[in-house]
């Protein structure tokens, strides 16, 4: 669908936004590149979608996603949930845009919960969608506080809690939102993704941007940025394994969900990521409860 | 009817506002993300002969109501009304009250001391500045290196003042704060963020 | 097998078309029409309009029917229709002093120039529910007009006018002519925030958030003496200024609600003893929210009246980052959505935590 026709179909402007609106994201954008990890402050928009749905993202989206751009949304790994198809809907119906669940096709993806297991190339956007952008805010509740800490890149705070941790249960108790410092400076939260997601930001070629809607919060890490997970020298973060591989494609290296099969609590495990998993399948890859 | 005469002799901005715009700050984006990077201007556009095309993409796709432009006297009236009337942006004078300044060219660097940097607890709420040049090219001139950079890379810009380096050199060491850096050539665009180390080649 | 997650559009269609069944009902009743909704449920209309920010009664009643009466639904829709919307020109600072007055009251005084004016209130009503309304009774007669209703206001000063020329309140200057007011849908809020924010903030917050914030401040959380000084309704004159004319030019007439709060203030090292103000203002006929909001804005005054800030109600991050019930329901809501990736890593966690533990305790057995 051309833009004039996504125009007249929707009576909104191309992607929703008015030009002033993604003129101000833009801005913040540009300001979130030049400083890898600070969190930008923006005016978010009331969307059609609520706060804590995903309006960051998609306000990002917004700004940034032209007519020659093929869109992917994931939630929790997979394109088929239901908050990814209304998303993906509203760019489809809002811009006219391509759409795929293919990782290697897109060249914009949204995502919430994961990072795509094919690694992303040069070409490619991913856009987070983050509910508190803030990773000081479990430890400090207050956002004059918590400003004030990243300005002054005190973050003893976080490293006596990680400490503690490990004090108390041998190891950092974080499974998902891990912390973690984008190149040497701002301690960033990477959104809700598993932790073992967190070592395909570090150096990632593609563009990572971050929209916190609620909160009213950009940022973003450039190409080839490092991106560490916070740790100890005696107590190195590591990321979940699992004894299982995925029961549809013998994946063993990607992330599993693990589902219920029955009310005797029999389980099988599956990849997180549906396009690894289908793209896997189609190359003959078999797991061992394929066809069950 | 007043409007209507001075409307005559202005230059057209975007030919399709929505997606030029769209298209031009995708590609200042990827400047930005990967400095070094060179990018052609996508959108059409022929402003007053003091602004060049790539510069004046840049103002109309980011510079409204909302954003204070300091513009070097030396690019003329011409080229204020051309971004008044297509930007609705307010011209500032005080160099530490813009949220963008253009440059007419790089022979003279020694203002970019005065442009706003943010401060510790808001590092946005600085300049983007920038300047026209003779020309870009990407194999030789100083090697970069920071955020968006594998590795290193080249950027060599024709007709720029020496000091800017050193300016740079500065700008970085302030980092978080510090400006943020747009050259322009023609239709040609590359961005230097504030945290861009840039040494001789 | 695997089916949990599949065939998300089809069921997100099936549950529109649900939704749109149960909005309608039995289709053997008559359907609303937005004008029943704007005359017959005006004070919800009033609600929409406040917290949503727009001053539209037709796009509001249409928010209501379309949400099937969720307020907060209804206000949602509105905000996400604001998004769109233009925006031309700032009015000038409205004078309610020169409102058309349909209501007044003070508390603070037995008569004042201009008399009391009651207006339609519940107050007084006996709750009783009216059965002839039920059986589609309940015509009115017209009410005789009286004297002072629907006065325009010469004859009606303000209460806190009549204080502040004993120099017993407050002194509240207007800011310049030209200083610009603070917009939160157009600029981030920041802490500490000025009170122009704080007051937008509070008159888009939610109306139950107030009223409970309000009322601790009346149970000693933050106690700040209020007395009702003024509360007035009724329409008030909306004027621009174009450029091109230099003049102001009146675009319509909006209704609102006005509350005005003295407070008790027992000075301070620079201050004199005297009485502070706190402000309230909501669209349409919305008293309870207006009052709410006058007590918590004078609440949020503790610090620039140097007093402790120590409740909840004081407390400005907590009170404007937590109003917004758009934000607020959104939020909570998200509850729904899919969390099982992060539930699988706490689900590895707990497990390697306990398998370790559980190996710490086999070495102390042996």
């Amino acid at each position: 669908m051309s833009e004039a026709a996504a125009v007249q179909s929707t009576g909104y402007n191309f992607a929703y936004l008015d030009e002033q609106t993604k003129r101000m994201i833009r801005r913040a954008i540009l300001k979130a590149i030049a400083v890898p990890g600070y969190q930008v402050p923006f005016a978010s928009r009331e969307m059609p979608l609520p706060f804590g749905w995903g309006t960051g993202g998609i306000q990002v989206t917004a700004a940034i996603i032209g007519a020659d751009d093929r869109l992917k949304v994931i939630d929790q790994g997979a394109d088929d949930t239901t908050n990814a198809v209304s998303i993906r809907r509203f760019f489809a119906r809002t811009a006219g845009v391509a759409t795929t669940t293919r990782t290697t096709d897109a060249t914009l993806i949204q995502t919430r919960h994961r990072v795509p297991e094919t690694p992303l190339g040069p070409h490619q956007i991913l856009v987070y969608q983050v509910p508190i952008p803030e990773p000081l805010r479990w430890l400090e509740a207050r956002e004059a506080e918590t400003r004030r800490m990243h300005g002054l890149a005190d973050y003893g705070v976080m490293h006596v809690k990680l400490y503690e941790d490990i004090a108390q249960h041998g190891r950092i108790a974080t499974g998902y939102d891990y912390p973690v410092q984008v190149g040497q400076r701002y301690i960033m939260a990477p959104s809700p993704i598993p932790k073992f997601d967190n070592p395909k930001m570090d150096r990632c070629p593609a563009l990572q941007l971050f929209g916190a809607g609620r909160e009213k919060r950009i940022y973003a890490v450039p190409p080839h940025t490092p991106v560490k997970s916070l740790d100890f020298e005696d107590h190195p973060f590591s990321v979940e394994t699992w004894s299982k591989r995925c029961s549809l494609c013998g994946a063993g290296d990607s992330y599993l969900d693990e589902v219920i099969m029955d009310d005797t609590g029999r389980r099988m495990f599956v990849c997180s990521d549906t396009d690894y998993c289908a793209e896997r399948r189609a190359a003959g890859h078999r797991g061992e409860g394929d066809g069950a | 009817m007043i409007d209507k005469t001075s409307r005559d002799g202005l230059a057209p901005g975007f030919r399709s506002p929505v997606p030029d715009a769209q298209q031009t700050f995708r590609r200042l984006m990827d400047a930005f993300a990967r400095p070094g990077t060179i990018v052609d201007l996508a959108a059409e556009l022929a402003p007053p002969t003091s602004l060049m095309p790539a510069a004046a993409a840049v103002l109309l796709t980011l510079a409204d109501l909302d954003t204070p432009v300091w513009l070097d006297p030396r690019l003329g009236g011409e080229a204020a009304g051309y971004l008044a009337f297509h930007c609705g942006c307010a011209f500032v004078e005080p160099l530490d009250q813009a949220t963008f300044g253009v440059l007419v060219d790089g022979t003279d660097v020694r203002c970019l001391d005065g442009f706003a940097v943010g401060d510790a607890d808001f590092p946005d709420r600085s300049a983007t500045v920038v300047i026209q040049v003779d020309g870009l090219r990407a194999d030789g001139g100083v090697r970069l290196n920071g955020p968006g950079i594998d590795g290193q890379a080249m950027l060599q810009v024709d007709g720029l003042d020496a000091r800017f380096w050193t300016f740079q050199a500065g700008n970085r060491m302030l980092f978080p704060l510090g400006i943020d850096v747009v050259f322009a050539s023609g239709r040609q665009l590359a961005a230097l963020p504030r945290g861009i180390a840039a040494m001789a080649g | 097998m695997y089916v949990a997650v599949k065939g998300g559009e089809r069921a997100i269609d099936n549950a529109h078309r649900l939704l749109a069944e149960a909005r309608r009902g039995d289709s053997q009743t008559p359907e609303l029409s937005l004008a029943q909704i704007d005359q017959q449920l005006a004070l919800a209309v009033d609600r929409v309009m406040t917290e949503g920010s727009v001053y539209d009664r037709e796009l509001a009643a249409l928010a209501i029917k379309q949400a099937r009466g969720d307020l907060i639904e209804a206000i949602f829709l509105l905000r996400a229709y604001r998004t769109t919307l233009p925006r031309l020109a700032v009015s000038s600072p409205i004078d309610t002093g020169r409102m058309t007055v349909r209501r007044r009251i003070s508390a603070t005084f037995k008569d004042l120039p201009g008399g009391q004016v009651l207006g339609p209130t519940f107050d007084y009503t006996h709750r009783l529910l009216d059965f002839a309304l039920a059986a589609g009774g309940g015509g009115t007669e017209p009410v005789a007009t009286q004297p002072g209703d629907a006065a325009p206001a010469e004859g009606m000063p303000k209460v806190a006018s009549l204080l502040d020329a004993e120099g017993l309140i407050e002194q509240e200057a207007p800011d310049a002519e030209d200083a610009s007011v603070g917009d939160l849908t157009r600029e981030p809020l920041e802490f500490p925030a000025d009170r122009d924010l704080r007051l937008q903030n509070l008159a888009r917050g939610d109306e139950g958030f107030l009223l409970a914030l309000a009322y601790s401040t009346q149970r000693g959380f933050g106690r700040n003496h209020p007395f009702a000084g003024e509360i007035r309704m009724g329409e008030v004159e909306i004027e621009i200024v174009p450029p091109e004319l230099g003049f102001p030019v009146v675009i319509g007439e909006v209704t609102l609600t006005e509350c005005e709060m003295v407070n008790q203030f027992k000075g301070s090292k620079t201050e004199p003893p005297q009485f502070t103000r706190g402000y309230g203002l909501a669209c349409g006929e919305a008293e309870r929210k207006a009052m709410a909001m006058a007590l918590v804005d004078r609440s949020l005054r503790a610090e620039e009246l140097g007093e402790e800030a120590t409740a909840p109600a004081q407390d400005e991050e907590f009170v404007l980052m937590h109003s917004d019930n758009v934000e607020a329901s959104g939020f909570l809501q998200h509850l729904k959505l899919p969390h099982y990736v992060d539930f699988q890593a706490e689900l590895v966690m707990v497990r390697q935590m306990r398998a370790q533990a559980g190996a710490a305790g086999d070495t102390t057995d042996e």
